[in-house]
């Protein structure tokens, strides 16, 4: 198993949103998170990161860790793009960022200032830094945003390369990728019904002691 | 991390970096005090390393809030968080950026602007001896206070407010190590002071940088 998390509860702003989300990924499983705004697919993914405390459950996590790609791609506008690119291969002991390049089309920007691209392309270079990183998981917030139909179709394509090698994807979205292999959960169900106790939550000890 | 020390180095040069910005700001204040003090050579020589220890410490804090505050705009730091590199290890290198775009130009400065506040021939080394062994602290600190205010907009202010009662012991030791040279006192005391305070705060602030961290992503 990649991906393992057990009777996790988290909160944002001390507010618990969803409780008892549990769900494995193996090799080669993608899973895609839904439910309406607010309901804390990106808190979901986050706690999973590592990002912020659960308030309760398990993560379990591979050793490596996991490639985690949010809203916003992290790019530097005054680097190019390959530039961009070349520095997270590094920080994740990679070397070899022309397979990446190649997958999201980004041979003819890759001396352009990151600051040049459009909206769309940034993205594109944002899901080519998780090619970079060489980890099996892949934890994915809104990922298609402002991509179109084709780049959809290229990303679509990556992300099936990545469970054909034995990897697995945990993306939250509310368009459609065309992965048949994707199973979905609905978060609905999950929504926290009331306040939930444990370090971060709106009982946590330090206010109750100031209170 | 050799690649993010390369990276901010590189990010610091480049247009809008913010490179030229604090050495600017140095030219700027040590060629502004002798029209405000007046041209008396003798009071300007006494007051010269006083006026460039206040002068570089004032640069410093300058470019203190851009440590964090892009990255996290950016969501750079997010995903530094996650990547396999400790985050204590982010810090000490952010630190280290600092520290080269800002603190070692202003050590290396620091002698030639002095000419322009008639400092003693004496304590033009002594000024530099004292500002390399000081300027590590201040970048330091100031990636501890950067760390505290990361998730804050705007939050330049409450960065130097933070910051400010923390540098007072590195600009007292400073500037006594740098007067005390240039007056041919015995400068040993201050200066290992000096040293002490540096290492002392890249030994533990890191860490304290890195906590202060996760505390603001969550």
């Amino acid at each position: 198993m990649l991906l393992i998390v057990e009777d996790l509860a988290v909160a944002r702003g001390g507010i618990a949103l969803l409780e008892a989300v549990a769900f494995t990924l193996a090799p080669g499983q993608a899973l895609i998170l839904r439910g309406p705004n607010g309901i804390g697919k990106t808190t979901l993914l986050r706690a999973i990161a590592g990002l912020q405390p659960p308030l309760r459950g398990r993560v379990d996590l591979p050793a490596d860790g996991a490639a985690y790609a949010g809203h916003a791609d992290g790019l530097k506008a005054t680097l190019t793009v390959a530039e961009n690119l070349a520095f997270w291969a590094r920080i994740y002991g990679q070397r070899d960022t022309a397979a990446a390049i190649a997958a999201m089309d980004l041979g003819a920007l890759a001396d352009r200032p990151a600051q040049n691209l459009s909206a769309g392309q940034k993205r594109r270079l944002g899901l080519a830094r998780l090619l970079v990183t060489g980890r099996m998981l892949w934890l994915l917030d809104e990922p298609t945003v402002s991509l179109d139909a084709a780049s959809v179709a290229m990303f679509a394509a990556a992300v099936r390369a990545h469970l054909a090698a034995g990897g697995a994807a945990l993306m939250a979205t509310h368009i459609d990728l065309g992965l048949a292999e994707a199973a979905t959960l609905d978060l609905s169900p999950f929504r926290a019904k009331g306040p939930v106790t444990g370090p971060g939550g709106i009982a946590d000890p330090f206010d109750a002691a100031f209170a | 991390m050799p690649a993010l020390l390369l990276r901010d180095l590189r990010l610091a040069t480049r247009a809008g970096g913010g490179f030229g910005l604090s050495l600017a700001f140095f030219l700027i204040v040590t060629v502004l005090v002798p029209f405000g003090v007046g041209p008396e050579g003798g009071t300007l020589g006494r007051i010269a390393p006083g006026i460039l220890w206040v002068g570089a410490l004032l640069s410093c804090l300058l470019s203190l809030d851009r440590i964090f505050a892009l990255d996290r705009e950016d969501g750079s730091l997010d995903l530094l968080a996650t990547a396999p590199i400790p985050l204590e290890g982010v810090v000490a290198v952010k630190a280290a950026a600092h520290w080269l775009t800002t603190g070692l130009p202003l050590t290396l400065a620091a002698p030639v602007l002095g000419v322009l506040l008639n400092l003693p021939e004496a304590a033009f080394g002594w000024l530099a001896l004292s500002l390399m062994l000081g300027t590590p602290a201040l970048s330091m600190i100031g990636t501890f206070g950067a760390a505290l205010t990361v998730g804050l907009k705007r939050g330049g202010l409450l960065l130097s407010l933070l910051v400010l009662p923390l540098y007072i012991p590195t600009l007292i030791f400073g500037a006594e190590a740098a007067k005390r040279g240039a007056e041919g006192l015995a400068a040993g005391t201050p200066h290992l002071m000096l040293a002490g305070i540096t290492a002392g705060s890249v030994a533990i602030l890191p860490f304290a940088a890195a906590a202060a961290i996760r505390v603001n992503l969550r």
